[in-house]
């Protein structure tokens, strides 16, 4: 018998994606396997974070289909049997997570609340258990001592690293990290890329990460894909991506931000 | 009236005299601000909810009714509610058609400040309430109110006086309020001075509690994890 690969957790079947006049993604396809850590670069402008915000239901997208931990979706002028219905939306959100450049942190809630909000009301935990994994998840990311901190109160790299709890209390099998580290002060970037490094290590957890961090994306992911104005240029294993990289762009696009 | 005497032999007597007659008119005039900003309160922000529905027909009609309040004078929608509805047996009680006829007319100014304040909120924190797959309803109840609460009452205090100032409105649809009473007292002694300048002055006391108590609310609730921006 023949071992056949894993159905991927996620599937772009020729999806476009237009902005009125402007289309973004054109006949998109990109798969992705479960438990895969993929890495997406490309100069600004080329559709990485349109494909995060996608897969996060964020943004509705025109042609094709998407296909998430194996619940299919279409837009509704698709022709389809899924159209993307709001209960349809939220089955399909369950299993997604995402981290964004500028934390988004609920300011009106403490460090706790903000961990235990969404369990509490969509999981439907006890507020008590919610709180109990809540703590571990705090620990994990280095902040145990903050629960009781306001947003406010905390710098950014803690701010964001109490978002990464945030959104690991929803167990997600996919986790989305949009340039995570990008709004942060120089000093304040490795605390957060070791907590991503750390999640790297989850076997199940199937990561996604824009990033300009290239020699974090060389370390922690299996798979790297250039992106040059809406479609995958080129992709591989890190290790090739950047030190024999195929396409004349993508060299140009290396060459640009390693110096 | 009401069993008092009035003694006008003094201002100062004629005022001692006068002033539980006042007072019970404050009672009503306190009691009818308070039901009238209630309904406000309430169904400004159902208004402001249902403009923003994704069913284009509900948001429409809902603009439709709150420009229509805002536009006609508050006088008129009385009017209309005490004196015309009856001729459709639909006959409510004058106190109860003034709260709900001040509460209308200030729905359509409350449900633009919540407006407003929803708007205000960023696009982020929309996101990321979708990105952990909150309702709408746990949304708009866990962060968007909340959020929008300090950042709207200044409007809603300013809303709160400009009611209260416009409750002697209401002794046209023959509620004895603190100003009808007022008025006549005048007609009886005449002696307006006295009677409409302790009106004015308890309206200028009541105009500086409420100042006092805003103030005093957007210093506690930031205690309270609500911060101010
Ligand atoms: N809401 C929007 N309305 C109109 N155009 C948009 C919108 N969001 C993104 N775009 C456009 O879509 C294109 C792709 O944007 P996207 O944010 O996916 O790029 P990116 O690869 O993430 O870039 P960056 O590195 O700058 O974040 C850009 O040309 C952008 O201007
Ligand atoms: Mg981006």
């Amino acid at each position: 018998m023949t071992q056949t690969a894993p159905a991927p957790i996620i599937a772009f079947d020729r999806v476009t994606k237009r902005f009125g006049a402007l289309t973004v993604l054109d006949d998109f396809n990109f798969t992705v396997a479960p438990g895969e850590k993929v890495t997406l670069i490309g100069p600004s402008g080329s559709g990485k974070s349109t494909v995060l915000r996608i897969l996060m239901t964020l943004e509705p997208f025109q042609e094709g289909t998407l296909t998430l931990a194996g619940m299919s979706y279409q837009q509704p002028n698709g022709t389809g049997p899924f159209k993307a219905g709001e209960r349809h939306l939220r089955q399909i959100r369950s299993h997604v997570g995402m981290v964004f450049q500028s934390f988004n942190l609920f300011p009106h809630m403490s460090v706790m609340r903000n961990v235990v909000e969404a369990p509490v009301r969509v999981l439907g935990l006890s507020r008590a258990e919610a709180e109990c994994r809540a703590v571990d998840l705090l620990a994990l990311v280095g902040l145990a001592d903050k629960k009781d901190h306001f947003p406010a109160q905390l710098s950014g790299g803690q701010q964001q690293r109490v978002a990464i709890a945030r959104a690991l209390a929803m167990r997600p099998r996919v986790l989305l990290f949009d340039e995570p580290t990008s709004a942060l002060d120089p000093q304040l970037v490795g605390e957060v890329l070791s907590v991503i490094r750390s999640l790297a290590h989850e076997h199940d957890l199937t990561m996604l990460l824009v990033t300009h961090e290239m020699r974090f994306a060389r370390e922690v992911s299996d798979r790297v894909c250039f992106f040059d104005k809406g479609r995958i240029c080129e992709q591989g294993a890190p290790d090739q991506i950047f030190t024999n990289p195929q396409q004349p762009r993508t060299r140009e696009f290396l060459a640009s931000v390693l110096g | 009236m009401y069993g008092f005497e009035w003694d006008t032999a003094t201002p100062l007597t004629y005022a001692w005299s006068i002033l539980p007659i006042i007072l019970i008119g404050l009672t009503v005039t306190l009691k009818a601000a308070a039901a009238g900003f209630s309904i406000a309160l309430v169904l400004g922000l159902v208004f402001a909810l249902l403009r923003r529905s994704r069913v284009k027909a509900i948001a429409w009609t809902t603009s439709v009714v709150v420009e229509f309040l805002r536009d006609t004078p508050l006088l008129v929608q009385l009017f209309f509610l005490y004196y015309v509805l009856p001729d459709y047996g639909l006959t409510l009680p004058a106190f109860l058609t003034g709260a709900i006829a001040l509460g209308l007319q200030y729905s359509a100014y409350t449900s633009e400040v919540y407006r407003g304040g929803i708007e205000a909120v960023p696009r982020g924190q929309w996101e990321a309430a979708t990105a952990l797959n909150l309702s709408r309803t746990d949304v708009y109840r866990d962060i968007v109110v909340p959020q929008i609460v300090p950042r709207i009452l200044p409007a809603m205090g300013n809303y709160l006086v400009a009611m209260l100032k416009e409750t002697p409105v209401l002794s046209v649809i023959t509620i004895l309020e603190m100003m009808g009473l007022a008025n006549m007292i005048g007609e009886r002694t005449f002696d307006y001075l006295v009677p409409l300048t302790m009106v004015g002055v308890i309206f200028l006391l009541l105009t500086l509690v409420c100042s006092a108590g805003l103030h005093w609310l957007q210093r506690a609730l930031p205690k309270a994890g609500i911060p101010l921006q």
